[in-house]
C-alpha cells in the first residue's frame, strides 16, 4: 500500500474523533505511517455485525414478551455477551445460567442470585424482573 | 504524580506498549521491530471456538507472547503479576506509580469509555500503559489512541477485571532489567526464523495451511450454512484482518516495515527485496477484503455461489505466495 492510497473513507470512528494508524510506503519506497479515518470494506463488515447483534436483541426481546425465556437472556444479548461470558461474569456455572433462562426457574430465584445478575447488568432487581421490555 | 512518559500512537496495542515502555527506559525501538523480533506474524484458524457467533481466525501470535519473546531475545527481564483481588491489584499499581515506574496493563475493551460504542465488545487482550495518577484519576497512554486519556479508579478496576476468554485478572507488567546495549541483530534472526517455522508449520490450521483451510471452508459455507451465515462469517474474517490494530492487510504491512528496517540494520539486501514482496502480499490481502465486502454488502441477498469460489481462489493464491515467500525468507537469513 502506498502512503497516498491509505483509505480515508467515512466510518464509525469519526463520531469519536478517532483515527487509526496504518503502515504504508512513501514515494521513495520507505516504510512510514499514515492515519486513516476508515475503510469501506471493514465499515460494512462492522455495520453488518452490529445489525446482526440488534436482530438478536430484538428477537430475544420478543421471546421475553411471549414469556418463552426469562429477561436474563435479553440482557445478555443487550450487553453483547454470550453464555460463557455471562457465566464467567456472574460466577455461576454455564448450565445453571442456561437453566435460569427458563421463566419458571427464573421466577423462583432468590434475591442473592438475582442481585448477582443485576450487578453485572448494572440495573436493579425490579428492572431485571420486568418482562414488559 | 505524573511520570514524564512519551506517548506514541501505534497500529497495534501490544507492540505499541512495548515500544513506548522501551523508549521511556532509554532504548528507542520501533513498533515493527518489536513485532518482528517477537514473531508476531501468524495465521491461525481456531476450530471449535466462536466469537460473536462466528469462527475465529487470527493474524497474530497469542496475546502477551510478543513481549515475552521480544524480551528473551534482546535480553530484558520483565515482571508480570496477576491478582485475585481488586484491592491488591490497585495497591500494587499505585505502588509502582509512586516509584515512578510506568506499567503495562492488560484490559478488557468492553468497558473502555473512550472507545467508540461500535468497537466495544468483549475482547480482553487490549494493552495500555498507566503513567500517573492525579486526584484519583489514572493517566492512561493507550497506544491505539492519538493522544493520552484518563480513567477513574472505578473505570480502571472494571476493565482490569473484565471476565470471559483471556480474562486479564488485573495483569500488570513492566521491564525490570536491561542489558547495557540492545543486541538486535541476533534477536532479529531468531525472530524471523521463528515466524518462518510458524507459517510453514505442518499443522492443518496454522500458517499457510491454515489459509488454505479457510479458503476451503469459504467454498462450503454458502451451501452448508446458508447465505446469511456465510456472509456473517466472511465479514468476521475481514474484521479480524483489518480492524484497529493490524496496521492494514492483517499485519503484513507492519511485517514488511520490519523486514525493511532489519535489512538495513543487517545490511542484507535480500531482506529489502523481500520487504517489497511482503508489501505486495499485503496488497493482495486488501484485495481479498474488497472482494469479500462485495459479497457481504447485502447481508442476506443471494449471491452467485461462484463469487465465494472467487474469493476462496484469492486466498489460495495468497497461501501459495506466502509459502514461497517464507521459504525464501528462511534462506535469506
Amino acid at each position: 500500500m502506498k502512503k497516498n492510497e491509505v483509505p480515508q473513507d467515512k466510518s464509525n470512528l469519526e463520531s469519536a474523533n478517532f483515527k487509526e494508524l496504518c503502515y504504508a510506503v512513501d514515494e521513495n519506497g520507505e516504510y512510514t505511517t499514515e492515519l486513516s479515518t476508515g475503510w469501506n470494506p471493514k465499515t460494512i463488515a462492522l455495520n453488518n455485525a452490529i445489525e446482526a447483534l440488534n436482530e438478536r436483541i430484538s428477537a430475544s426481546k420478543q421471546r421475553v414478551k411471549d414469556l418463552k425465556v426469562s429477561p436474563l437472556e435479553y440482557y445478555m444479548e443487550l450487553h453483547k455477551m454470550d453464555l460463557p461470558i455471562l457465566a464467567s461474569y456472574v460466577g455461576i456455572w454455564k448450565w445453571r445460567v442456561k437453566r435460569h433462562f427458563r421463566p419458571a426457574v427464573f421466577k423462583n430465584l432468590n434475591n442473592k442470585t438475582l442481585q448477582k445478575y443485576a450487578d453485572v447488568f448494572d440495573i436493579t432487581i425490579e428492572e431485571l424482573q420486568r418482562t414488559d421490555l | 504524580m505524573e511520570i514524564d512518559f512519551k506517548h506514541k500512537q501505534a497500529a497495534h496495542c501490544e507492540n505499541g506498549v512495548v515500544a513506548n515502555l522501551m523508549t521511556y527506559n532509554g532504548f528507542t525501538v520501533s513498533e515493527p521491530m518489536v513485532f518482528g523480533i517477537g514473531s508476531g506474524l501468524l495465521f491461525t484458524y481456531i476450530p471449535f471456538l466462536k466469537v460473536n457467533h462466528a469462527p475465529v481466525v487470527s493474524y497474530r501470535a497469542m496475546p502477551g507472547i510478543i513481549f515475552t519473546r521480544f524480551a528473551t531475545r534482546v535480553g530484558i527481564k520483565i515482571k508480570r503479576e496477576k491478582f485475585r483481588n481488586a484491592q491488591t491489584a490497585k495497591a500494587r499499581l499505585d505502588e509502582n506509580l509512586q516509584r515512578n515506574n510506568p506499567v503495562g496493563l492488560q484490559v478488557g475493551v468492553y468497558n473502555l469509555p473512550y472507545f467508540p460504542d461500535e468497537y466495544r465488545f468483549h475482547f480482553n487482550a487490549h494493552n495500555m500503559v498507566v503513567y500517573g495518577k492525579k486526584d484519583g484519576i489514572y493517566l492512561i497512554s493507550d497506544p491505539v489512541m492519538e493522544t493520552v486519556t484518563s480513567l477513574t479508579e472505578k473505570e480502571l478496576e472494571k476493565v482490569r477485571f473484565a471476565k470471559g476468554a483471556f480474562a486479564p485478572k488485573g495483569h500488570i507488567y513492566y521491564p525490570t532489567a536491561f542489558p547495557e546495549q540492545l543486541q538486535l541483530e541476533k534477536a532479529i534472526i531468531k525472530g524471523i526464523k521463528h515466524t518462518c517455522r510458524d507459517m510453514l508449520a505442518p499443522v492443518p490450521v496454522v500458517g499457510v495451511k491454515g489459509i488454505r483451510k479457510i479458503a476451503k471452508l469459504i467454498r462450503k459455507w454458502p451451501k452448508a450454512k446458508g447465505i446469511k451465515i456465510a456472509n456473517h462469517y466472511l465479514g468476521q474474517i475481514v474484521r479480524m484482518q483489518e480492524e484497529i490494530g493490524t496496521g492494514g492487510g492483517g499485519f503484513r504491512y507492519i511485517y514488511a516495515a520490519f523486514l525493511q528496517e532489519a535489512g538495513k540494520l543487517l545490511t542484507n539486501n535480500q531482506l529489502l527485496e523481500l520487504s517489497k514482496e511482503m508489501t505486495l502480499i499485503g496488497d493482495q490481502w486488501r484485495d481479498f477484503a474488497v472482494e469479500a465486502s462485495r459479497i457481504y454488502k447485502n447481508r442476506s441477498n443471494a449471491v452467485a455461489v461462484d463469487q465465494y469460489d472467487h474469493v476462496a481462489t484469492l486466498l489460495e493464491d495468497i497461501a501459495n505466495k506466502e509459502e514461497v515467500f517464507f521459504k525464501k525468507l528462511k534462506k535469506a537469513i
